[in-house]
């Protein structure tokens, strides 16, 4: 069943009505119940399931860490087999980075906020994004039946270097789930890149010009054109891995004339721009959430937009980065590439200073948990500096620095997506959270965050490699690692708290309205939640924040300090 | 248009730029590839777009001073409720399954997703039976 | 001046990168804590106090700001990038070695070829090697190196990749299938230090230890005198073994111990 959607032009010429109009001329059966899931193509259901699925991808994978983490509370424990534990952190890190962070990202929030906040009805192909959900939900789930075949999961880590992902030194059916799970979860992104590009790109409303965009929007353009650009690449490599384990191949093996350091390339060429098209959207919550808390615009917007261009364009310079200590790749040239992207990166960084700086900071959840992003990103792009120099990752890499440096950087991303949550949580439901619970959840998260990662990085610079399941035996490194296992359980606790505020604000019911933060993009002027095809009305749109503009009259935009002009003035409000 | 050209071109070009150097500085046959590939990614759809934008009048969503007023009209035709993306979904499932369990999985999967693209055509044909898509 | 967590390098080259770590270091601490304050500071300075809730100015952006904190990062970025170069080309030089050591890694251990012993007289050593020492897992073979000499290495994996690294060195490098990476190391201390594998090589991977004892050279050369004696005996006795068990058919080979590759 298609529907046509119209905009009309009322009295005022801002009316934009939706289909609802439409749906009272003529009778049809509006599905109901499951089935009304089954076969839903409204994005704001779509990104709600993949919400929902991939924070329950999250509470696995952390269930899965924590296990880890008490084994690695003492050397030689016996919690697991050391087989057992190999398949834990393979497990862990896959769940997590294939099954979570992205899926919440470019397929949770961007699908639900992207369109509203461009005023467009729906993404630009409705049955492709459906598409992209059950793509993502048929692979999670091959993934996870990894756990219940003969031989368990995968345990070659979730990068899966060959020759050991091969049939001779990996055989079985776990291994096979985890390449069918990323075929899948791969054409799931690859179409939600496409849609997002092209929703962009065709369906933006009269007036919002693509400078006008607000930079949460600006951040998943590049990301989608990242997706299209690296994904095919990892489909690509994982084809020919399945090849070499089921129909004799040698690409990656050494007998038959293959290359093995060629999977590290393929893989890497999609595993680094897969890292900023994880990290630029929770750049761009942040960004969002800190000028509203802030009660700013956002300071910098241009130089914003092109420090996100510019990463995206260095991303795909930098793959050999992670390849340094292999002693076949061009040292410099991926030395300097990944030092370089750290400018951009430290731009936005001081771009959010600059958006608070003057303004009147509101230290709701949100904004607790914006700012503590900015934080802790801080310290996992620092050490991320270290790793861009060959002689520093010589000794690094592979070791627990390493797996403190990339948890600082996830982690704070985890932050950011729950201030996505608290923010949009109103929009999108209706409903707010609770602002003391969620306050409680960011501080035990916080600390937790940092208490487990600050020992890692110690433990990495005495010498404890990464994927161990046990440890020699150091007073010292034991309880070092008796911190970190003392942090993950703080940001356990942490989630404990997220769940038991989720669903008691269901429970509570306190409506939300229109705009409840005073804030500033497109997506506020709407109702909490949006109707079906998402604007009954539309406001003028002058400027990166139509729905301020609306709000606030008498506060444009003021250039460098100038006084408000006539001109200001006229430009505005029009 | 001319914006998304612009983005598209320079990420077009800069892949090319650092793609070059790479590819003569190190030699290294796969990452020069996958670079050059990227460039194509970059100058396909963006010089399209140029093409395009030097030659259209701009859109609504491209003026500073458009009012909603100006993009009044039929936006797009968006198929609201469809158990074919569900179904197409489930066929690929299937041929995962079929790369782990064995060939007999792709029957199944087969099925699903022939029937899930026949019908996803032609409920695009057929439109909603309320709406003007149908009267045709 | 703190190591800040590093090890200061037993080597020439370990203790270049370990005087870089520190650059790096005092240049986070700095940059990172000014950024820090400025955080930490807009996020306190600026709180909305309740009695005023009004719209702050709206600053939109400061051109001469952005293109400051621009510039400056990317400086500071090529003087890290200089010193990481010079840093590197040493790292990653390979001088004229006084002792070569073929390493070959192996799911789930090590095995480590020595040429003949210095004063070897030409000949009394069949192939290029006189003697190897292996072990699996926790075995941790132990091997020995001299100081003040350059060590080259020459690393080979037999199926998967390992990581072959030694902290005190502060340095590693991968074993790759169907690649032979080498490096040099010129130890400046004597002492054992421990080395594991790094890379994730399946299940045994977090036992794959081994050590390195750098001795003096004088210290050296009798070891590698003894170990080539022992090699050499292990050799005639399984030669001796191998004539007998020709001969009738219950006796048992000894298996290959020790003397040449496999």
């Amino acid at each position: 069943m298609t529907e046509l959607i119209e905009r009309h032009a009322g009295g005022d010429g801002t009316v934009f009505e939706s289909d609802e109009v439409h749906h009272a001329a003529h009778e049809h059966h509006e599905p109901t119940g499951i089935y009304k899931w089954l076969t839903s193509t409204d994005h704001k259901v779509i990104g709600l399931s993949y919400t929902i699925t991939s924070l329950v991808m999250f509470v696995i994978a952390g269930a899965l860490a924590e296990m880890i983490r008490i084994q690695l509370t003492s050397p030689n424990s016996s919690f697991v087999s050391i087989a057992q534990f190999n398949q834990l952190f393979t497990m862990h890190g896959s769940l997590m980075i294939y099954l979570f962070v992205g899926p919440f990202a470019f397929g949770g929030l961007a699908n639900i906020i992207v369109p509203l906040q461009i005023g467009a009805p729906d993404m630009a192909f409705p049955r492709l994004n459906a598409l992209s959900y059950w793509l993502y939900l048929s692979g999670s789930l091959t993934m996870l039946l990894g756990f219940f075949v003969a031989g368990g999961p995968a345990d070659f880590g979730w990068v899966g270097y060959a020759p050991l992902s091969n049939s001779v030194y990996s055989p079985g059916a776990g291994p096979d789930l985890w390449i069918a799970a990323l075929l899948l979860t791969g054409f799931s992104a690859i179409f939600t890149g496409v849609n997002i590009c092209a929703t962009i790109f065709y369906l933006r409303a009269p007036g919002m010009t693509m400078f006008r965009m607000p930079i949460f929007t600006w951040n998943m353009l590049v990301v989608g054109i990242l997706i299209l650009l690296a994904f095919p690449v990892l489909t690509a490599g994982l084809v020919m891995l399945y090849c070499d384990r089921h129909f004799g191949t040698h690409i990656f093996t050494v007998h038959g004339g293959g290359v093995p350091v060629l999977w590290q390339h393929i893989f890497w060429f999609w595993g680094h721009p897969e890292v900023y098209i994880l990290a630029l959207p929770f750049f761009g919550i942040a960004t969002d959430v800190i000028a509203t808390f802030s009660r700013k615009p956002v300071f910098g917007y241009r130089t914003m937009v092109f420090a996100t261009i510019t990463i995206g364009a260095l991303s795909l310079g930098v793959w050999a980065h992670h390849m340094f200590t292999t002693g076949v790749v061009l040292l410099p040239f991926f030395s300097i590439m990944s030092l370089l992207i750290a400018v951009p990166t430290g731009i936005k960084i001081f771009n959010w200073v600059g958006t608070m700086w003057g303004g009147r900071v509101r230290l709701t959840a949100a904004m607790l948990f914006a700012i503590g992003f900015v934080i802790t990103f801080l310290l996992g792009g620092l050490t991320g500096i270290y790793l861009a120099s060959p002689p520093l990752d010589f000794f690094t890499h592979d070791t627990y620095f390493v797996v403190a440096h990339f948890h600082s950087v996830v982690l704070a991303l985890v932050m950011a997506g729950m201030a996505g949550i608290y923010y949009w949580g109103p929009k999108v439901t209706g409903y707010m959270l609770n602002e003391r619970l969620g306050k409680v959840q960011f501080w035990t998260f916080f600390i937790g965050a940092n208490l487990m990662v600050l020992p890692q990085y110690w433990l990495g610079l005495l010498g404890m490699p990464r994927r161990v399941a046990t440890y020699i035996h150091d007073p010292q490194w034991q309880d070092l690692n008796r911190w970190a296992t003392a942090g993950a359980f703080v940001m356990g606790i942490s989630t404990i708290f997220f769940v038991v505020n989720v669903a008691y604000s269901w429970w509570k019911r306190v409506p939300a309205g229109d705009n409840p933060w005073d804030a500033q993009t497109l997506e506020w002027f709407t109702t909490s939640p949006p109707p079906h095809h998402n604007y009954y009305a539309l406001p003028p749109i002058r400027s990166e924040r139509p729905t301020w503009d609306y709000n606030h009259p008498g506060a444009p935009a003021l250039v460098h300090g100038h006084h408000e002009t006539p001109e200001d003035a006229e430009l505005v409000t029009t | 248009m001319k914006a998304e050209a612009r983005l598209l071109l320079f990420l077009g070009l800069s892949f090319l730029v650092i793609g070059l150097v790479y590819w003569l500085w190190s030699g290294e046959n796969a990452g020069g590839m996958m670079l050059m590939a990227s460039a194509g990614l970059g100058f396909l759809p963006g010089s399209y777009y140029l093409w395009w934008s030097n030659r259209m009048r701009l859109r609504a969503s491209d003026r500073a001073d458009a009012s909603i007023a100006d993009g009044a009209g039929v936006i797009e035709t968006f198929p609201g409720s469809s158990i074919w993306p569900f179904t197409l979904g489930m066929g690929c499932f299937c041929v995962a399954l079929a790369l782990v369990f064995g060939t007999w999985f792709a029957l199944p999967a087969a099925g699903l997703i022939v029937w899930a693209l026949l019908g996803a055509v032609i409920e695009s044909r057929r439109g909603d039976p309320g709406s003007a898509a149908s009267h045709h | 001046m703190s190591s800040f967590g590093a090890h200061p390098g037993a080597t020439t080259t370990g203790r270049q990168t370990y005087h870089l770590w520190q650059g790096f270091t005092i240049g986070a601490i700095v940059v990172g804590g000014i950024t820090l304050a400025l955080i930490v500071f807009a996020a306190v300075r600026y709180r909305v106090r309740p009695s005023d809730d009004g719209v702050p100015r709206q600053t939109q952006y400061h051109l001469p700001l952005e293109v400051t904190y621009t510039i400056i990062p990317i400086l500071i970025v090529l003087v890290l990038f200089a010193f990481t170069v010079v840093v590197e080309n040493n790292v990653t030089a390979l001088p004229p070695p006084q002792l070569t050591v073929r390493v070959q890694a192996f799911q789930w251990g090590w095995r480590f070829f020595y040429p003949p012993a210095p004063g070897t007289p030409a000949g009394q050593v069949k192939g290029p090697y006189a003697f190897t020492i292996a072990g699996q897992t926790t075995q941790t073979p132990t091997i020995e190196m001299p100081e003040h000499e350059n060590v080259r290495i020459v690393l080979q994996s037999l199926d998967v990749v390992h990581g072959f690294y030694i902290r005190e060195f502060n340095f590693s490098r991968y074993a790759l299938p169907g690649v032979t990476n080498e490096f040099t190391f010129n130890a400046q201390q004597t002492g054992t230090f421990f080395g594991q594998c790094t890379q994730y090589c399946g299940l045994y991977h977090s036992l794959m230890w081994f050590q390195v004892k750098v001795v003096t050279p004088g210290q050296y050369v009798a070891w590698a005198r003894s170990q080539q004696t022992q090699a050499a005996n292990l050799a005639a006795i399984a030669a001796a073994a191998a004539s007998l068990s020709q001969g009738s058919a219950g006796l048992p080979v000894r298996p290959d111990i020790g003397g040449g590759t496999n």
